[in-house]
């Protein structure tokens, strides 16, 4: 568990594809979807994967039982747009708001930062007003409300 | 049925289909072009005796308490014994889920069934850097003896059955030294250990160390068991989870049935006699949306494990054909949207357990798909299943739905789905091999892409999510897990630390390292270490230090 094992999938990162039909012109959005902590449960965070790849989406997933200082140091690595988080195991208010400290002291607040999982909406809405967490997107999501919370904040930049 | 009767019913039913049907949906079409189960099984109009041909009641269906067991396993079945109500459970600290354990005994709920937080399902200690914010928030946390004895204060081990979901021998040999020192009498003490690695490793992603060990540890319980508390079921092969990360109804059995079988081989290979360890097999399975699928399905399974342990492996004592499971409810159709409609959920879906004829249930409570249920919850779940039990009429007679063409049908339909799997799964060499290829892995995310889209498309209506929504609901009161106990629990394994006798500590755990290089059994000696107050973490260290640690591939997380 010590360094990160970034998993890039070669469905999810297929670039010619999506930037031939595209002519290459347009950046696509990078998202890097993680699971911060010990939680297993991967079923929502390889379904949200694959719904922001068929919208064309470039997607790396960090893989299980990431610390926060890996996950930080991978996302700058990697130069994403999005980072999303992915807990169901109810360590969202320890890891999440340490992720978000960490981003802010690397000078890395432009990355949007969305989450998901069992988090009830009181927490939710601590991580977003006072940890600077974009969106918590709750059990019973449509993908398709992800991909386009995630498409709308990228045009506004 | 004879030739004229056939040709006589074929008769009538053609006639039915023109002169009764074909009128009716020539003036009104049916609602949907395709009926199907959650699954995507599709469904028929309607089932009669051309759907059963060349059925033989004896053989195929036959007699509760008699192989096949299609009916059930017991030959009085309810009447005789209720199902046991089995709340899992596990928060905070051992403190606070000893609290809850009797409060859920004072109301009728008598079957313990523990859960572990992540820690310590890791085999982590809760001052593990990595056990931050994890500790109590899933599961109890359990880093010492000391901790099992908190967590089962007042509660007399030799009274009652208890369930451990947990794998590998510490936790399991701090249950045992407890129950020693009570004195309780072994050969007379009840309970189940999960104690699945296929489980852990496919479903739940808990992958602590290589596979074979894994097994191994496995297979070192179940022998020690066996062999010295004879009425303990020392593993729980489990489908629920598989079923949660999004397989169906036919995969969820045939996978769980193929981890049966690998671990009878592996217990085999150890040297264990069939018919000794065969009748202390339990099993688990999820209770999901679709009500006759899941009546299908655990009907199926019992057929089909007896045909398994009886032809297969050579079990001659019917107990060893007899599949005993426990189910749950599917915590995954839990919706977060109108928490109260999951009432209704875990009611239809513990209903189908008990048509499908459980041994055990748990029923979620409503406000799961948010947290970990409050008391008041989890009171609510034990009286859906006390109504089903002593109000309902469903448990007066045996198997009622046995007989129904269509649950008939569907059971055999479900079955022929699931040796297909079975006999790719063999073909591939077994469950191991088709769980490190990527097999299951690859299936079970292809079902569950299939189910969110077909929830997003409208095509699977789920009430209060993708219709008859409401905006604006009111939030419901949820459990909350405070840090305090998380650092309170860190504070106690630094006392336990400081007070235990150092010396006896290494002792012990210095035997158990030398026995795992030579590849002993290792109960005996953990429950030595644990004795010695060396702390679970110390422990898998010492397994950790032998077997090493499990390689992540990017095998397991193949795209649809």
């Amino acid at each position: 568990m010590s360094s990160i094992n970034i998993i890039c999938l070669s469905l999810w990162t297929d670039r010619t594809k999506t930037g031939e039909k595209r002519g290459g012109m347009e950046k696509r959005i990078r998202v890097f979807l993680a699971k911060p902590g010990l939680d297993g449960h991967d079923r929502g965070v390889l379904i949200v994967g694959q719904a922001l790849r068929d919208a064309g989406m470039e997607v790396i997933y960090s893989g299980l039982k990431q610390t926060p200082e890996n996950l930080v140091e991978a996302t700058l690595q990697e130069d994403v747009d999005v980072l999303g988080l992915s807990i169901l195991s109810g360590a969202h208010m320890a890891l999440i708001p340490r992720i978000m400290e960490l981003l802010r002291e690397s000078d890395a607040q432009d990355v949007t930062v969305i989450a998901g999982g069992v988090i009830p909406r009181e927490d939710a809405e601590v991580l977003v007003a006072e940890h600077g967490v974009s969106r918590v997107f709750g059990p019973g999501t449509d993908t398709r409300e992800i991909v386009a919370f995630i498409r709308e904040r990228e045009e506004q930049r | 049925m004879n030739d004229d009767e056939r040709n006589e019913l074929e008769r009538e039913k053609e006639r039915w289909e023109r002169e009764v049907l074909a009128p009716a949906l020539s003036a009104s079409s049916e609602s949907r072009e395709r009926f199907e189960t959650v699954s995507g099984h599709e469904i028929g109009r309607l089932y009669g005796p051309w759907d059963l041909p060349d059925a033989d009641y004896v053989r195929d269906i036959g007699f509760p308490g008699e192989y096949p067991f299609t009916r059930g396993i017991h030959s009085t079945m309810y009447r005789g014994r209720p199902w046991t109500i089995r709340q899992f459970m596990g928060f905070g600290d051992p403190d606070e889920s000893n609290r809850r354990l009797k409060y859920l005994i004072e109301h009728g709920a008598p079957g313990l069934n523990v859960a572990f937080d992540m820690p310590t399902i890791h085999g982590l200690d809760s001052d593990h850097p990595l056990a931050h914010g994890e500790v109590g928030r899933n599961g109890v946390p359990l880093d010492s003896l000391e901790d099992m004895e908190r967590l089962f204060a007042d509660i007399p081990l030799a009274e009652v059955s208890t369930s451990l979901v947990i794998a590998y021998p510490p936790i399991p040999s701090m249950y045992l030294a407890m129950a020693i020192d009570q004195g309780a009498d072994l050969k007379r003490l009840q309970g189940t250990f999960q104690n699945d690695s296929f489980c852990r490793d496919v479903a739940a992603n808990v992958r602590v160390l290589p596979r074979r060990a894994e097994l191994k540890l496995c297979t070192d319980v179940v022998e020690y068991f066996t062999l010295n508390v004879p009425r303990w079921y020392p593993i729980s092969i489990v489908g629920y989870q598989i079923r949660e990360k999004g397989c169906t109804a036919a995969q969820e059995l045939a996978f769980n049935l193929s981890d049966g079988i690998e671990f009878v081989k592996s217990f085999i290979n150890r040297g264990l006699d069939v018919d000794r360890f065969g009748p202390r097999l339990s099993f688990m399975w999820n209770a999901h949306n679709d009500f006759f699928e899941e009546i299908a399905k655990y009907r199926a399974a019992r057929r089909m494990w007896a045909q398994i342990m009886k032809e297969r492996f050579g079990a001659r004592d019917p107990r060893s054909m007899m599949i005993r499971f426990h189910t749950q409810t599917a915590g995954c159709s839990l919706t977060a949207q109108q928490p109260l409609n999951n009432v209704v959920r875990a009611t239809i879906q513990g209903l189908a357990a008990v048509l499908g004829g459980t041994q055990s249930l748990h029923t979620d409570s409503y406000d799961e798909a948010m947290a970990l249920p409050t008391e008041e919850s989890s009171k609510l779940a034990v009286r859906t299943q006390q109504i089903i039990a002593e109000e309902s009429g469903v448990a007066n007679t045996i198997d009622p739905m046995g007989g129904s063409y269509f649950v008939e049908k569907l059971t055999s339909e479900l079955e022929e789905e699931a040796w297909e799997y079975i006999n790719r799964i063999d073909e591939m060499g077994g469950m191991l091999e088709a769980v490190e290829n990527g097999f299951i892995q690859r299936e079970v995310a292809r079902a569950a892409w299939r189910y969110q889209k077909d929830v997003e498309s409208g095509k699977q209506v789920i009430v209060g999510v993708n219709k008859y929504v409401e905006e604006d609901e009111p939030p419901i009161e949820l459990l909350k897990i405070t840090q305090e106990m998380e650092d309170a629990q860190k504070e106690r394994i630094a006392r336990l630390k400081e007070r235990r006798d150092e010396g006896k500590t290494r002792e012990a755990t210095e035997k158990l390292r030398e026995a795992a290089e030579n590849n002993e059994n290792l109960f005996e000696l953990t429950m030595d270490a644990v004795r010695a107050y060396a702390t679970l973490e110390e422990v898998w260290d010492v397994y950790r230090d032998r077997y090493g640690k499990f390689e992540e591939s990017s095998t397991l997380v193949e795209s649809v």
